[in-house]
């Protein structure tokens, strides 16, 4: 450590290499790679998120768990330039990659925000710690883009809350600890005035969690059926009826995930993304490396890559300076969405004939057919892009906003069709 | 360009906008399409007195950076030029007075000095006519004959070879790269205007039929130039890509503009949700242009390991996401977008013309290809 309050990065990177590289498994090449490819079996995720969990822990033992969490709450209150050098030096080693979101952000990033004193004493050092891991039960089956029409209900019963309803598109609530739920509490004022959120326990009874089965065969997605669950007031974060404030900095950690002081996102990528640097192993193993219409699509997917990277970094500096509305964070999800979506249809372009029929023996053009039929995910989860850019046009550029025929009108007077009537 | 300038480029980008407007109002630009060298020299001559052309000298030459890193400081002024479709040989001039700084020696004192007044003006013949087209292809000769050096090929197209008076002509000796000063009137040297895009950027062939210059004429060694025939792409890229976003820039604040004030069916343009979309990509195009023109600024000025690749990449994004950005301004104004009389074919002219120079987005990408596949995964 310096000498100072705050140890100087470039000494903190040199511990964090040194511990990374003796303490870390070097992740095996090409792995994380594709669209939500199907896992080998359920044994074998619940063993991969015990040694998350696990690493997790390990990383709160070494002091790196939570680099720019409040030291208060078991964090290292160091700053983002410390965590992005962590998530420099991490790349290539095995890290918790599935606690990072929606875990570290959104849900631990909304309960710092708005969490009491004691949620956040009860719940942050559990969670840098790998003892919780979060869900977020927001998206519902009868509103996608639209969050704010949330049907879960929350009544009032004495000290407690009763919720009912569904909650959607929860990335392995299976294996996760606790939820972020936002749930209506009035039905008489607009959609976004009768907003609660609520923290709750996801293994309780009242709770079925049912997994969802991708076109692929993953079955990382779930639906929660909440019934009768009983949740006491002092799990409520925020003010009755104000969940949309909440809900609206919750989305926008969603948003900003890629810039997240709180998340450890390797310098080379997330996992489930499709890199450059594998493209360059798909053209390999098809044999047309030395094709130059092989290598124009690399050199489009490397280009994307470094321009994703530069224009996330271009919008965290100016959404921390204030020369970017807050709502400039769109912009990042649309382009990232977009272009993940066009590297997916490189790595299907690049991978030939094995794109369609191939077999575990083809190295990395094996699996790119079924990444190109799931490539839509990217502009779908975490917001769809048309969402973004509706709010890009909408909050960024000052253009008209959209009719809608729930402005002003009580929640339960909002026309509802077949299929969203709860 | 960059979100924050420090004060002393902020004081470069007001006096070079200040200027520009004053000086090259679009009316002005419209009437320069006429003019042989498409700028008139008093006005080049009091923008090199702003620093236009001394951000890539060294002190001891003469010049200077502002911030400490001159390419970026180039670019404020690059990104103004974009904004107004200015007019002057704001690349070739700079990339030739850095070559000469870089390596020039003592040799072309007088020349650099002349460059940064801004009272000569110098290009750079890279580019030659097809088959020998492709980015890096150099096929002009340089012979070495006693102490004199003989050239002999064909450079185009060469930007302002009308109104220079020198020219580093990169070619190739026995010993390899090769470059050398020539003075435009030497013997042997001619001079054909192309007809261009832009309205005031003036592009030429040049013939070297044996042209003779002596071994002073040399800029840096004898078939050791291939690294600063690099630094000078590096360069003209990073310029050409700031001016660009400037004029991505101006197409797209006009555009936006156009959409609040035309009404059709009684409704602005920018109440349509198939406009507003469309506003949304290109606003995320136009900031991601910025953003990796400035990240290839800093990392050619700091000739980090990472330049090649990434102003490659600022050149193939550019390059398409630009013109696409262009068209699309042009196709949401309507039929006014295609008239002589509206502004935007200034911007597009500028664009496009900046897409097909110093290697296309497809050469960029080959380029980028070369360097991704001997990239590890770090382990």
């Amino acid at each position: 450590m310096s000498t100072g309050d705050i140890e100087d990065v470039e000494t903190f990177r040199q511990r964090a290499r040194d511990w990374i590289r003796g303490n870390l498994a070097p992740l095996p090449a090409g792995s994380g790679i594709g669209v939500m490819r199907a896992g080998e079996s359920d044994e074998a995720e619940l063993a991969a998120v015990a040694r998350q969990r696990e690493i997790q822990r390990m990383f709160y033992d070494a002091g790196f768990a939570g680099i720019a969490f409040p030291r208060e709450y078991g964090g290292q209150g160091l700053t983002a330039d410390h965590q992005k050098a962590f998530s420099e030096e991490i790349s290539g080693y095995e890290y918790p990659a599935d606690i990072q979101a929606p875990t570290f952000s959104p849900c631990a990033a909304v309960l710092l925000d708005f969490g009491t004193e004691e949620q956040k004493r009860q719940h942050i050092p559990a969670i840098l710690k790998g003892e919780e891991l979060w869900m977020q039960f927001l998206s519902e089956p009868s509103a996608g883009s639209d969050v704010a029409a949330a049907l879960t209900s929350a009544v009032r019963d004495g000290d407690d809350w009763i919720l009912n309803g569904s909650k959607i598109w929860t990335t392995g609530a299976w294996w996760s600890d606790w939820g972020l739920v936002l749930a209506r509490t009035n039905w008489d004022v607009p959609k976004h005035r009768g907003l609660t959120v609520f923290i709750l326990p996801i293994h309780q009874p009242g709770i079925e969690v049912h997994r969802i089965e991708m076109l692929n065969g993953n079955k990382e997605f779930c639906q929660e059926f909440l019934t009768d669950v009983r949740v006491p007031d002092t799990d409520r974060i925020g003010e009755v009826d104000d969940g949309w404030t909440v809900g609206t900095r919750w989305m926008f950690h969603e948003r900003m995930l890629h810039n997240s002081p709180l998340v450890t996102i390797p310098a080379d990528g997330a996992r489930g993304t499709i890199r450059a640097t594998h493209l360059v192993e798909i053209a390999r193993d098809a044999g047309r490396l030395e094709d130059p219409l092989a290598r124009d699509l690399i050199g489009e997917g490397r280009m994307l890559d470094l321009v994703t990277h530069a224009l996330q970094g271009r919008l965290s500096r100016g959404l921390r300076s204030g020369r970017m509305p807050d709502q400039s964070a769109a912009i990042g999800r649309l382009f990232t969405g977009v272009t993940a979506a066009r590297t997916t249809t490189l790595s299907f372009n690049l991978a030939g004939g094995a794109s369609a029929a191939w077999t575990d023996d083809d190295g990395a053009t094996a699996e790119c057919g079924n990444d190109f039929l799931l490539r839509q995910v990217s502009c779908i989860g975490g917001g769809t892009t048309e969402m973004a850019r509706n709010v890009v046009s909408e909050r960024v550029l000052g253009m008209p906003r959209e009719p809608a025929k729930d402005r002003g009108v009580a929640f339960r007077d909002v026309p509802r069709g077949a299929s969203n009537r709860g | 360009m960059l979100l924050e300038l420090d004060p002393d480029q902020e004081v470069l980008r007001e006096a070079t906008a200040r200027y520009l407007t004053d000086r090259v109002p679009t009316e002005t630009i419209r009437r320069l399409r006429n003019d042989a060298s498409g700028f008139e020299a008093d006005y080049w001559r009091a923008g090199a007195e702003l620093g236009w052309t001394s951000l890539l000298v060294s002190e001891e030459n003469g010049g200077g950076s502002i911030s400490g890193a001159g390419l970026v400081d180039l670019t404020v002024a690059a990104h103004e030029f974009g904004l107004r479709a200015a007019p002057g040989p704001l690349v070739p001039t700079n990339v030739v007075a850095a070559a000469l700084s870089a390596v020039g020696g003592a040799a072309h004192e007088a020349v650099l000095a002349g460059l940064l007044e801004g009272t000569a003006i110098a290009s750079w013949c890279y580019g030659e006519p097809a088959p020998n087209d492709r980015l890096g292809t150099v096929e002009l000769t340089c012979r070495v004959e006693g102490d004199e050096i003989v050239l002999d090929g064909v450079k185009r197209p060469v930007e302002s070879a009308g109104v220079a008076q020198f020219l580093l002509v990169t070619g190739r000796s026995e010993a390899g790269l090769t470059q050398v000063l020539v003075p435009t009137d030497t013997p042997g040297l001619t001079v054909e205007p192309l007809r261009t895009v832009d309205l005031t950027r003036r592009f030429a062939t040049v013939r070297f039929d044996g042209v003779r210059v002596p071994a002073s004429a040399l800029v840096g060694e004898l078939g050791g130039a291939a690294e600063q025939v690099e630094r000078q792409l590096q360069l003209a890229l990073v310029i050409l890509c700031a001016e660009s976003v400037g004029s991505m820039q101006a197409a797209f604040d006009m555009t936006v503009q156009w959409a609040f004030e035309r009404y059709s069916f009684g409704r602005p343009l920018a109440s349509y949700q198939e406009l507003k979309h469309r506003f949304a990509d290109m606003k995320s195009w136009l900031e991601a242009a910025h953003a990796i023109s400035d990240t290839a600024a800093s990392a050619v000025d700091a000739e980090s390991p990472d330049a090649p690749e990434l102003v490659s990449a600022a050149k193939a994004f550019i390059g398409e996401y630009g013109t696409e950005l262009l068209q699309d301004c042009v196709q949401i104004h309507g039929g006014i977008g295609v008239t002589f009389e509206h502004d935007l074919h200034l911007f597009l002219r500028r664009v496009v013309l900046d897409r097909a120079l110093y290697g296309t987005p497809a050469e960029h990408r080959q380029r980028i290809a070369g360097v991704v596949e001997h990239l590890k995964e770090r382990a």
